[in-house]
C-alpha cells in the first residue's frame, strides 16, 4: 500500500499531529516503506484463524462497587489539577469550544 | 390513522429510532473508585484513572455490569455471556484519554423489545437492537469566560448504558411513549434514576422521512435531547424540515443536529462536521468480559415486578380499568403509592382518587408524588371515612381539597368543619318537608309524571343540609314524601 | 577491598545484613560513580540523590533494627517510564518533561516496600519506542562498552538504554526496565547484562506509562541472573489495580537457580537460523547449546513456523495500541502545552503533540492511526491479530515438546550511534529475535554469553512457557555458570 500526501494529511489530522505541508511527501514515502514491508503478512492465509487481542488466558476481573480513597478514587482535585497547563479555580481550561 | 406530514408532493412518513444514554445507578464509576453523586464541586470526584493520567488502568465495576444485565433482562433481551470493551478514539476537551471505553463489536445485551401504550388504548412493540456499557465523558462549560471553555471531569468515567432501538417508531407520540416506558422500566429495575434534568437519561433521536412504501432515506441524529417533550417537538420540527429539503429538490445530509428548545428548532452542530473515523479496537487494558450463566440467572430471579406485569396484576387484583392501571404503573412511585393506599380498601375508589383528584392537585401545585401533600395514611383515612359512612362522597371531595391545602388528616378536617354525615331521619324528614313546601310548582310537575325532577329534590335537600345528608336516607325519605 | 559498586546485588545484600557495609556507604559510592560517569553516559534523566540518601539512612535503621526487607539498602535505577510519586517522570519525552506524578507505580511501590533505594530515573527511548536509545528527548545514552581499539560511541540498545548503561557502568546495582518487543533483552545483550521480561501479567502495569498495553511488561536488568531473580521477586505480584495482572503467587525465583538443566528439553527454533545472520551470533548460539548439552539437557529442534512474521505483526499491533495510548497527551490535564497564541482547541492539540513528540513517536502514531482507520482495520490490525494467534500457537506447540527455547537475543552486537538511524526498518530488525516472545506473552531472558571479536558482549535468549520463569532462571543460571562471563566495560 502506497500512501499519498493526502492520506498522510488525513491521518495526521485524525491523530491531531500538526504536519507541515512540505513534510507530507517525505512522511508518505517513509510510511509507505513501512507499510509495504508489513504487507508480507499477506503471504499467510488467515481466513480460518480467530484474532488474538492479548495473551492472558483468563476472564476479566471485576471490582466491587465501592468508593475508594486510595489512588483509584476521587476526592483529590488538587492532585488532579496540579499538573494542568491551563487552569481556572478547580477547572481545567482550554481555548473556547464552539458546539 | 397513520401519522404523516402532508407535503406539496403528498404524504410523508416519519421514521424514528432512539439511542438512549442511561446513567447506571452505582456508588463508584465504571472503571475507578471515584464517586458518582450529582452536583459535586468541579473535579472533586475524579480519579487519576478517570482523568486519563499516564500509567492508569481501568478495572470494571461489577455492579455496573450487573445493572446492565438487569436492564437487558428487563427489556426481554438476549444477554451475551461474552462481550468486550473497545476503544472509540477521538479528541475532545472533556474526553480525557482521547478515547471512550465502550462496547462496539460485542455488546453485553442483544435484541429485545419494549411494549408501548398509546393514548388510543392500543399497544405497539418497539424493537431493541442492543444495549452496551460505556463510560461517560466530562462536562465543558462554555459560558464562564469569553475565551475559554472550562472542563469538569466529575462525570467522566461514570457508567452509562446506551440503549439502541430499532427504527420502529413512526410518530412523535410513539417516541414519547417509548421514552416514557423505557424510563419506567429503568426506574422499576433501579438501574437508572431516569432524571432527565440532571442528564441521567439523554436521548439521541434519529429521524428520517420517506414516501410510504419507500426504503429508508438519509437520517439526521439530534443529539442529547434532555426531555421527552423536547424529543417529540424536535422530531416534529426535524421531520418537517427534511420534507422541505426533499421537496425543494435537495438532499438531506447525514449529520448531527442540536435541538434548541427556546426556538423550537434543530440546527446543524458545528465542530461535529469532520468525517469521524473512530478507529475502534479492543481495549488492550481489558480482557473479554465473561459472565457466569448462573449469575445471570440469579439476577433474573431477583428482578422486581416490571410495569407490564404490574399493570396486569392491578387489573386482576383491584378490578380497575386497563387505562387507570396503565396510568398508575407508568411511574413506580405512583404505583407504590397506589398499592399502599388500596390495601384493604376499594381499589377502584383509590384509583379514582389518585388518578383524578390527587393528580389534578399535584398538577395544579407543580408537585410530584414524592412531595405529595396528601399522605398515604391521610388518603387511607379518607377512604375509611367514606366506607364507614362518616362522610359521603360529595363531602369527601371538599375534605380532599382541604387536605391538599392544609395537609391535615381528614378526620380532623371533618371535625373542625362539622362535616359528619347526618343519619338522623327526623332531621332528614324535616329538610324534605321544608324543600317540598318551598317548591310547590316542581312538586306538582313531579306528581304529574315528570319523574326526572327527583334528582332536583335530592339536590335541594342535600343543599339544605349543607351536603351532609346520608344520600341513601335522603333518597328514602324523599321517595316516601313524594 | 573491591569498589562497593562492583558488588553483585546478592553480595551487597549479604554484606548489608552482616552489617559489613552500610546502605549509606553503598548509596554514596553509587552517587559518586554517577557524578563521575553519568555526564558521558547520560544514563540518568533525573537524579534523586537526596531521596536516595534518606532512603539509605532509613535502610540502615531497618538493618540495625534487624527488620530488613529483601532489598533493604540496595541502590537501583528506575526506568523513567515508571511513575514515581513526587519525582518527575518523563517517558523520555518533551511532552512529559515537567510531569510530576502524584502516585507511585505498583512495581516501584513493591521495590520501596522491600527496602530499595532509588538513585534516579533512567533514560530511555521516547515512550519506550526504539532499540537504540537515540530517540530520547533528553539526549542519547552512550553504551559504556567500546569496540576494542575504537572510541566511537555505541548505542546501549533500547528502549531501556539508560537502565542497562547505568547497571553496566556500575551506576546502579540493578534497574527496572520494560519490554514491549525486546526493550529489556536487546539492551541487556548490548551491555553485557542479564535481563528478564517475565510472562505478560506477572508484573503489574499500573503506573507504568503505556506504550502498547497488550505487550508491555516490566522486568529487571542486573549483572547476574541471581540479581535478576532477586529483583523480579520483589517487582512481581498480583495487583487488583491492573485487570491484566495474573492472580498467581510469585515463586522464589532464586531457589530455581541451582536446579540445573539435567533432563530438561531445550528447543532450538529452526526458523531463528535466519540466512545471513552474523556468524559470531550463530557461533555463540551453538556454544550455548553445547553448554546445555554438556550439563545434561536434551537439545531438540522445534519449529516456530510464523517467526518470520513476528516483526511485521508487532509493527502493526504496537503502533496501533500506542496511537490510542498516547492520545491522552493533549496539553489539557498534564504535560506540555505548546500552542500558537490564536490556536483553537484543535490547533492546541496539533501543535502541542507535534512539538511534544519526537519523530519516531510521531511515525508510530501515524502508522498506528492508519492501520486502525476505516477501510484498513481488517487488512492490517485484524490481520496482525490473526498472525498473533498463529505465533502464540507456535509457542504453545513448541512447549508441548520442550521446556525452554534457546536463541540469540539480537542479530548484532551494539552498533555505533548514527548507524541504522535513517532506515526505520533496519532499526526494527534489532528486535527480530525478541519480538515473538512478546507477541506470545511468554517469559524470556537475555544473559551475556561472550564477547565478539570487537570485544563487545553478545547475549543468548532463554524463552520459557507462560508463568514458568523458574525454568528460564534455571537454564539462564546454567548458561551463566558455563559461560563464566566476567568481562566488564572499560577494561
Ligand atoms: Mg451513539
Ligand atoms: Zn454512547
Amino acid at each position: 500500500m502506497s500512501l499519498d500526501a493526502a492520506t498522510v494529511r488525513r491521518i495526521a489530522k485524525l491523530a491531531r499531529l500538526h504536519v507541515a505541508e512540505a513534510e507530507l511527501p517525505r512522511l508518505a514515502d517513509e510510511l509507505s516503506g513501512i507499510l509495504g514491508w508489513i504487507e508480507q503478512l499477506n503471504e499467510v492465509d488467515t481466513s480460518n484463524v480467530p484474532p488474538l487481542a492479548g495473551t492472558m488466558q483468563m476472564a476479566l476481573r471485576l471490582r466491587d462497587d465501592v468508593i475508594t480513597d486510595d489512588i483509584t478514587g476521587g476526592g483529590r482535585a488538587d492532585e488532579i489539577l496540579a499538573n494542568a497547563p491551563g487552569r481556572a479555580g478547580n477547572f481545567f481550561t482550554v481555548p473556547k469550544v464552539v458546539e | 390513522m397513520p401519522y404523516t406530514i402532508e407535503g406539496a408532493t403528498g404524504p410523508w412518513e416519519v421514521v424514528i429510532g432512539l439511542e438512549v444514554h442511561a446513567q447506571i445507578i452505582s456508588e463508584a464509576k465504571l472503571f475507578s473508585g471515584a464517586a458518582t453523586a450529582f452536583g459535586a464541586e468541579p473535579n472533586t470526584q475524579v480519579s487519576f484513572i478517570d482523568a486519563g493520567f499516564p500509567g492508569m488502568l481501568p478495572v470494571p465495576n461489577r455492579e455496573c455490569i450487573a445493572q446492565a444485565v438487569r436492564t437487558g433482562l428487563g427489556l426481554n433481551a438476549e444477554i451475551n455471556l461474552v462481550s468486550r470493551f473497545d476503544r472509540k478514539n477521538y479528541f475532545y476537551a472533556d474526553l480525557p484519554s482521547g478515547y471512550q471505553i465502550t462496547q462496539f463489536a460485542y455488546p453485553i445485551v442483544g435484541r429485545g423489545a419494549v411494549t408501548i401504550e398509546l393514548a388510543d388504548g392500543t399497544t405497539r412493540e418497539i424493537g431493541i437492537t442492543r444495549l452496551h456499557v460505556e463510560q461517560d465523558a466530562g462536562k465543558s462549560l462554555h459560558d464562564q469566560d469569553p475565551a475559554l471553555s472550562y472542563i469538569d471531569l466529575n462525570r467522566a468515567g461514570v457508567a452509562l448504558m446506551e440503549i439502541v432501538s430499532e427504527p420502529d417508531m413512526r410518530c412523535p407520540e410513539e417516541a414519547g411513549a417509548y421514552l416514557t416506558k423505557l424510563r419506567a422500566i429503568l426506574r422499576y429495575l433501579g438501574t437508572c434514576d431516569g432524571n432527565m434534568d440532571e442528564g441521567s437519561l439523554r436521548a439521541d433521536v434519529n429521524v428520517s422521512v420517506r414516501k410510504p412504501g419507500e426504503n429508508f432515506r438519509t437520517r439526521c441524529e439530534i443529539k442529547n435531547v434532555n426531555s421527552i417533550r423536547f424529543a417529540m417537538q424536535a422530531i416534529e420540527y426535524e421531520a418537517k424540515r427534511q420534507v422541505r429539503v426533499w421537496e425543494a429538490g435537495d438532499e438531506v445530509r447525514q449529520e448531527t443536529r442540536l435541538y434548541e428548545p427556546a426556538r423550537g428548532i434543530t440546527r446543524s452542530m458545528r465542530g461535529k462536521e469532520d468525517a469521524h473515523d473512530y478507529r475502534y479496537f479492543p481495549d488492550p487494558d481489558l480482557l473479554p468480559l465473561e459472565l457466569d450463566a448462573a449469575w445471570v440467572e440469579q439476577l433474573r430471579e431477583s428482578l422486581p415486578e416490571l410495569p407490564d406485569a404490574r399493570r396486569a396484576r392491578f387489573i386482576a387484583q383491584y378490578g380497575i380499568p386497563a387505562y387507570d392501571a396503565a396510568v398508575l404503573v407508568a411511574d413506580k412511585s405512583v404505583a407504590d403509592f397506589y398499592e399502599a393506599v388500596a390495601a384493604g380498601h376499594d381499589g377502584r375508589l383509590a384509583a379514582n382518587y389518585i388518578t383524578g383528584d390527587l393528580f389534578a392537585a399535584l398538577n395544579r401545585t407543580g408537585r410530584g408524588i414524592e412531595t405529595t401533600p396528601v399522605s398515604i395514611t391521610a388518603l387511607r383515612e379518607l377512604l375509611a371515612l367514606l366506607k364507614n359512612a362518616t362522610i359521603n362522597g360529595r363531602i369527601a371531595k371538599d375534605v380532599f381539597e382541604q387536605m391538599v391545602e392544609t395537609g391535615e388528616m381528614p378526620s380532623a378536617i371533618v371535625d373542625r368543619l362539622g362535616l359528619r354525615q347526618i343519619t338522623d331521619t327526623a332531621a332528614i324528614d324535616a329538610a324534605v318537608a321544608s324543600v317540598l313546601a318551598a317548591n310547590p310548582d316542581k312538586l306538582a310537575e313531579y306528581r304529574a309524571g315528570k319523574e326526572k325532577l327527583f334528582a332536583f329534590f335530592v339536590g335541594q335537600v342535600m343543599k339544605a343540609m349543607q351536603g351532609r345528608g346520608n344520600p341513601a336516607l335522603v333518597n328514602e325519605a324523599l321517595q316516601k314524601a313524594l | 577491598m573491591t569498589d562497593l559498586t562492583d558488588l553483585t546485588l546478592a553480595d551487597a545484600r549479604a554484606r548489608l545484613r552482616a552489617r559489613e557495609i552500610s546502605a549509606t556507604e553503598l548509596t554514596e559510592a553509587h552517587l559518586s560513580a554517577i557524578a563521575a560517569h553519568n555526564p558521558r553516559l547520560n544514563a540518568y534523566i533525573t537524579l534523586t540523590a537526596d531521596l536516595a540518601r534518606a532512603q539509605a539512612s532509613a535502610a540502615d535503621a531497618a538493618l540495625a533494627a534487624g527488620n530488613a526487607g529483601p532489598l533493604t539498602g540496595i541502590p537501583l535505577g528506575i526506568k523513567d517510564l515508571f511513575c514515581t510519586k513526587g519525582v518527575r517522570t518523563t517517558a523520555g519525552s518533551r511532552i512529559l518533561a515537567d510531569f510530576v506524578p502524584p502516585y507511585e507505580s505498583t512495581v516501584t511501590a513493591n521495590l520501596l516496600r522491600d527496602g530499595a533505594v532509588f538513585l534516579g530515573k533512567t533514560n530511555l527511548d521516547e515512550f519506550a519506542m526504539g532499540s537504540s536509545n537515540m530517540t530520547s528527548a533528553f539526549g542519547p545514552v552512550e553504551n559504556p562498552w567500546l569496540r576494542r581499539g575504537s572510541n566511537a560511541a555505541l548505542v546501549p540498545g533500547g528502549s531501556s538504554g539508560g537502565s542497562v548503561a547505568a547497571v553496566a557502568a556500575r551506576l546502579a546495582m540493578g534497574a527496572t526496565a520494560t519490554d514491549t518487543g525486546g526493550s529489556i533483552r536487546q539492551p541487556a545483550a548490548f551491555c553485557g547484562l542479564a535481563g528478564i521480561k517475565p510472562t505478560y501479567g506477572r508484573c503489574s502495569r499500573f503506573g507504568i506509562i503505556a506504550f502498547a498495553s497488550s505487550l508491555d511488561q516490566a522486568g529487571p536488568v542486573a549483572r547476574t541472573v541471581q540479581d535478576c531473580a532477586i529483583l523480579l521477586r520483589s517487582m512481581a505480584g498480583f495487583d487488583p489495580k491492573d485487570s491484566t495482572s495474573a492472580d498467581q503467587t510469585v515463586p522464589d525465583f532464586e531457589a530455581a537457580l541451582g536446579r540445573g538443566v539435567r533432563g530438561l528439553r531445550i528447543g532450538v527454533p529452526t526458523e531463528y537460523r535466519v540466512p545471513g545472520t552474523n556468524p559470531e551470533i550463530t557461533a555463540i548460539w551453538e556454544k550455548g547449546l553445547a553448554w546445555l548439552l554438556a550439563e545434561g539437557a536434551d537439545i531438540i529442534d522445534v519449529s516456530l513456523p510464523h517467526t518470520k512474521y513476528g516483526l511485521a505483526t508487532y509493527y502493526i499491533i504496537a503502533p496501533a495500541e500506542a496511537s490510542s495510548n498516547l492520545a491522552r497527551y493533549d496539553g489539557v490535564r498534564f504535560g506540555l502545552r505548546d500552542a500558537e497564541p490564536n490556536d483553537d482547541l484543535i490547533g492546541l492539540y496539533e501543535h502541542t503533540r507535534a512539538r511534544g513528540f519526537g519523530s519516531e513517536v510521531q511515525r508510530r502514531i501515524l502508522i498506528g492511526t492508519y492501520v486502525l482507520s476505516a477501510g484498513y482495520y481488517d487488512a492490517y490490525y485484524l490481520k496482525a491479530q490473526k498472525l498473533r494467534a498463529l505465533i502464540a500457537r507456535d509457542f504453545t506447540n513448541a512447549f508441548a515438546q520442550v521446556d525452554a527455547l534457546l536463541t540469540p537475543t539480537a542479530p548484532t552486537a551494539a552498533f555505533a550511534m548514527g548507524e541504522k538511524m535513517d532506515d526505520p526498518i533496519a532499526m526494527y530488525l534489532n528486535d527480530v529475535f525478541t519480538v515473538p516472545a512478546s507477541i506470545a506473552g511468554v517469559p524470556a531472558m537475555s544473559i551475556p554469553a561472550a564477547l565478539n571479536q570487537d570485544g563487545l558482549p553478545l547475549g543468548l535468549q532463554v524463552i520459557g512457557n507462560s508463568f514458568d520463569e523458574e525454568t528460564v532462571f534455571a537454564v539462564a543460571a546454567a548458561l551463566e555458570r558455563a559461560a563464566g562471563f566476567a568481562a566488564r566495560p572499560g577494561q
